[in-house]
């Protein structure tokens, strides 16, 4: 797409995006030089100039039992809570489009948790499931131990999946709520006419419409719980990483070695991993978005 | 259309009431939470309602936290971190737009590929940039003349640290793009006719019909901005420049201490409020620049 | 006030070529209007003259000073365009008044030229609204307005009226001629509506694939088309263009032989394309002439067009006296020798002969109408 008219000046456009080109490069393309950079050295243990070592770093990052604990809980992570919101977020908004009285007023609601911060949740949940008061309280009555994430780590990645969800389910909603409605009226309709109830038209007719919306949602969401800045909030909030690095997703331990294990190039070598699984689902993403502009 | 199905209608009310519990229960939670004593809020079962106790709660946890110097340092950094987002995004798209420049495209794909690169991956070397900022421009002069020069500028503790770094913004630049695109060629043309230039055309025109975007974009942003958790953790280290996000672990209560949840809940409500507000309340433009800007 | 002069004026973009050497001269003062189907340049020839395209090569001189390289602004040309590009933010007075706000005009002389602009185009009671709430011919107004306040040297109209409904065409149509003799700015008028074009224009430019046709006053243009594209662009029913040869002095047409003036002697032998209008073929008196077959009437209450097959190419003819036909009926018209075109078939350019052509020689049978 290109405007037919368009004013001539070669130096008023820089000046017009260099304002936030320069914090581009200050603060992206240079410290992911940086990024680049350690990956690929190694600074000596008692100072001195950084030496390069290839792909020594990379070596054994992979070696590292640590780091593919971390990759196993970020897929279970991003698919369980991708999967889950999306799910629930899909039955919200079909049971929201049917414009019932009183459905404004859900539809309303449910966009709220997606306002708060996933840090700010994770307290709230690490209230709301604590297993000695509470909810769970009830559950550990029935026998010891039923939900502990504090000692249990297949409760702890439960525990951080249902803040993800929590928070993310709205944002689905929205999304798939906006597919609904651009759903000409006149299909449903006519699927009336032909004698299927709302239930059927769902299934039939809604669902298979919405598919690219879900299909974004899917690349989204699991962007989102791989590197979401709220993916480490939430672990950070709640678990830190524990018990026993059960949650220990990727961007939380690339932060961690490198703040606290002080590994900064070990830390940056995954972070290059993370950068291509990035563009992968980017590229995913724009090979999608351009069939949706074909088909329309 | 005439409908009677009793059965989807009653389903339907169901599903809306199930994920009403399942999201905002969690809310009535801790609205009961932060309003009851530290008895009622330990009782086993829990009771849903809530009690009287909010503001000596709220009070508790105000001091507990340093909420006041944090509210102050969290608006302020919202808000700068939004009117930067919203003003510089609108700046780079004109200038991707409007003008016929080889240079559009580099801008272009410059701010599109920062999509892919998240703060969690670049976290250490922004850091470093933020610690000092002029390494980069040291290094160049160094590079281009040979001068090694001693100038430093710290950004860490400092309104200007929390808040650069987050400004640009790859979602509100297509944002505004978008809408650009949409515009009809004429406008400008007429502009022209009319005897106005490109900064005249911006601010005469783009800017006043951009209302509706910058509304949409400015919920959203703000949301961010206040919601902002790693990077204040990170660079943050002088208590008077402390956010909200950061106080929310000081807020726990104590390990083997008095388990004062119901102060921690009455802070954390104070704390997730006011994009909880801001969502609520212009919730139509926020959703409508969440789904534009998402295309 | 201001002659435009254009001088072999070409465009293009990459490599395709949109405009292939225009020249072309509007004289102080006159109501030009460019003609032609879409895609045939004329507007970016408009849009040349108002400085929004760049001219590949030749130049364009406003006034006596060429312009090629100045911005709009400079050019003293207003422009009204299709969809009137209104500021949908601001009021009718502000949208009137912002190319004087622009200038830096002081804000109590704006006001005082918006009032009377703003009268003049019949707008006094809507300064304060905002363009979505007027209605199509009151936007065309304000583009008008907004267009006149400057005062320009030139006045350019992009089709203007082209998204009007009919009725309203017709009564702008008659305002922007008013509008015209009032201010006497040179006025260039692009369209693609051949009544527009008539009914407008001091002067008529015609432009067909990025050349002009032809160029001249509207009835001149419509007596004698310089080509076959002018001669069925202009005219409504289309002219009827028919294939034949000149032989001994005559066309062949349906069957029938029509002698032309001893001035066409000198065509014998070419292979010819004739025309006729529709409004001046008759029906045949005596049911001999040149044959074809009704196809059906159109009534238009004041008159009716027969629309026929021709040797198997469709034909009309418009005749003011009641006929009844049937469909597949035989028919016999009368086509005046002086009133036929005649074109060179392969370049379609009109051959001009002196004098009207003679009446016909060799008569074949025909059927009486009934």
């Amino acid at each position: 797409m290109e405007k037919r008219s368009v004013f001539k000046s070669t130096w008023l456009p820089i000046v017009f995006a260099l304002p936030q080109l320069t914090l581009i490069l200050l603060f992206f393309y240079w410290p992911v030089a940086a990024v680049m950079n350690w990956a690929f050295t190694l600074e000596p243990p008692f100072g001195g100039a950084a030496e390069f070592v290839g792909l020594d770093n990379f070596r054994e990052v992979f070696h590292d039992p640590f780091y593919w604990n971390s990759v196993l809980v970020s897929i279970i992570f991003a698919v369980c809570g991708a999967l889950s919101a999306i799910f629930i977020g899909l039955v919200l908004a079909l049971a929201v489009d049917r414009q019932l009285p009183g459905s404004g007023f859900f539809r309303f609601l449910y966009i709220l948790p997606f306002a708060v911060a996933g840090p700010a949740g994770g307290i709230a949940f690490r209230f709301i499931l604590s297993p000695e008061r509470g909810l769970a309280a009830i559950l550990n009555s029935i026998e010891p131990d039923l939900w502990n994430p504090a000692k249990y780590g297949s409760h702890a990645l439960a525990f951080v999946i249902m803040i993800f969800i929590w928070k993310w389910a709205g944002y689905t909603f929205i999304f798939l709520l906006a597919g609904l409605q651009s759903v000409p009226r006149a299909l449903i309709e006519a699927a009336a006419m032909d004698g299927s109830g709302p239930i059927r038209r769902a299934i039939d007719i809604q669902v298979p419409l919405l598919a690219p919306t879900l299909f974004f949602l899917l690349v989204t969401m699991m962007t989102e719980g791989f590197v979401g800045s709220d993916t480490f909030g939430m672990v950070h909030a709640t678990t830190a990483g524990g018990p026993n690095r059960a949650t220990e997703v990727m961007v939380y331990r690339i932060v961690d070695e490198a703040f606290h294990g002080l590994n900064y190039s070990g830390a940056s070598a995954q972070s290059i991993v993370l950068i291509g699984l990035i563009m992968v689902f980017t590229f995913i993403q724009f090979r999608f978005i351009e069939r949706r502009v074909h088909y329309k | 259309m005439i409908q009677r199905t009793p059965f989807a209608d009653a389903l339907t009310y169901g599903l809306m009431i199930l994920g009403f519990l399942l999201l905002i229960g969690p809310f009535v939670v801790v609205i009961a939470g932060a309003s009851q004593s530290l008895q009622q809020v330990n009782a086993v079962p829990f009771r849903f309602m809530p009690g009287t106790h909010f503001l000596e709660n709220a009070s508790a946890a105000w001091t507990r936290g340093d909420l006041g110097h944090a509210m102050v340092n969290s608006l302020i950094m919202a808000t700068l971190v939004t009117v930067g987002k919203v003003a510089l995004s609108a700046c780079t798209a004109f200038a991707i737009v409007f003008f016929r420049s080889p240079l559009k495209h580099l801008f272009f794909w410059t701010v599109f590929i920062t999509l892919m690169l998240p703060l969690e991956v670049r976290v250490v070397p922004t850091y470093a940039v933020a610690a000092d900022m002029f390494t980069p421009f040291r290094l160049l002069i160094q590079f281009l003349t040979g001068i090694e020069i001693k100038v430093e500028w710290n950004l860490l503790n400092s309104y200007a640290g929390l808040v650069l770094p987050l400004i640009a913004t790859a979602t509100g630049t297509f944002l505004y793009r978008q809408f650009f695109m949409t515009l009809p060629d004429e406008l400008a043309e007429a502009a022209r006719m009319d005897g106005s230039g490109p900064v005249r055309f911006f601010f005469d025109m783009l800017v006043p019909l951009s209302r509706t975007n910058i509304l949409a974009l400015t919920t959203i942003m703000f949301v961010y901005g206040w919601n902002q958790y790693l990077w204040p953790l990170l660079m943050v280290t002088d208590p008077s420049y402390k956010t909200m996000m950061m106080q929310l672990r000081a807020l726990l209560p104590a390990e083997n201490g008095i388990p004062d949840w119901n102060v921690t809940l009455a802070g954390s409500l104070i704390i997730m409020l006011p994009p909880v507000l801001v969502v609520a309340i212009l919730q139509r433009w926020f959703v409508r620049g969440l789904v534009a800007s998402e295309k | 006030m201001a002659q435009i002069d254009i001088r072999s004026v070409r465009k293009s973009y990459g490599k395709t070529q949109t405009l292939h050497g225009v020249d072309l001269i509007f004289p102080t003062g006159e109501f030009v209007v460019i003609l032609g189907p879409s895609g045939c340049g004329k507007s970016t020839l408009l849009r040349m003259i108002a400085g929004l395209e760049e001219i590949t090569a030749g130049e364009i001189a406003i006034g006596g000073t060429v312009v090629n390289r100045l911005e709009p602004r400079e050019r003293g040309c207003a422009m009204v365009f299709q969809n009137y590009a209104l500021y949908p933010h601001m009021s009718v007075a502000d949208n009137i008044g912002y190319a004087l706000k622009v200038a830096g005009v002081p804000k109590a002389e704006r006001r005082r030229r918006i009032e009377e602009t703003a009268s003049i185009v019949g707008l006094s009671d809507y300064l304060e609204r905002k363009p979505a709430a007027l209605s199509g011919g009151q936007r065309q107004r304000v583009a008008m307005g907004r267009a006149m306040i400057r005062e320009p040297k030139v006045f350019l109209f992009d089709e203007p009226l082209s998204n009007l409904d009919a009725k309203l065409r017709v009564s702008m149509r008659a305002e922007i001629r008013k509008l015209h003799q009032r201010l006497n700015a040179t006025s260039v008028f692009v369209t693609h509506d051949q009544v527009e074009a008539m009914t407008l224009a001091d002067r008529l430019v015609v432009m067909n694939k990025g050349q002009v046709e032809q160029v001249g006053q509207p009835l001149d243009i419509y007596h004698r088309p310089a080509s076959t594209f002018v001669a069925s662009f202009i005219g409504s029913p289309a002219m009827n263009l028919m294939d034949s040869r000149i032989e001994g002095g005559t066309v062949r047409i349906g069957g029938h032989a029509v002698r032309l003036s001893p001035a066409a002697a000198s065509l014998e032998g070419r292979e010819i394309t004739v025309g006729i209008r529709p409004e001046q073929v008759r029906l045949s008196s005596n049911g001999t002439g040149v044959m074809a077959v009704a196809d059906f009437v159109e009534e238009l209450g004041s008159g009716r067009i027969v629309h026929a097959a021709m040797e198997g190419q469709a034909f009309a003819a418009a005749i003011g006296e009641e006929v009844r036909v049937q469909p597949g009926q035989p028919i016999a018209f009368e086509l005046p020798a002086e009133h036929l075109h005649l074109f060179d078939r392969e370049s379609g350019r009109r051959i001009e002969v002196e004098g009207p052509a003679a009446s016909p020689v060799a008569a074949v049978p025909a059927l009486a109408l009934s």
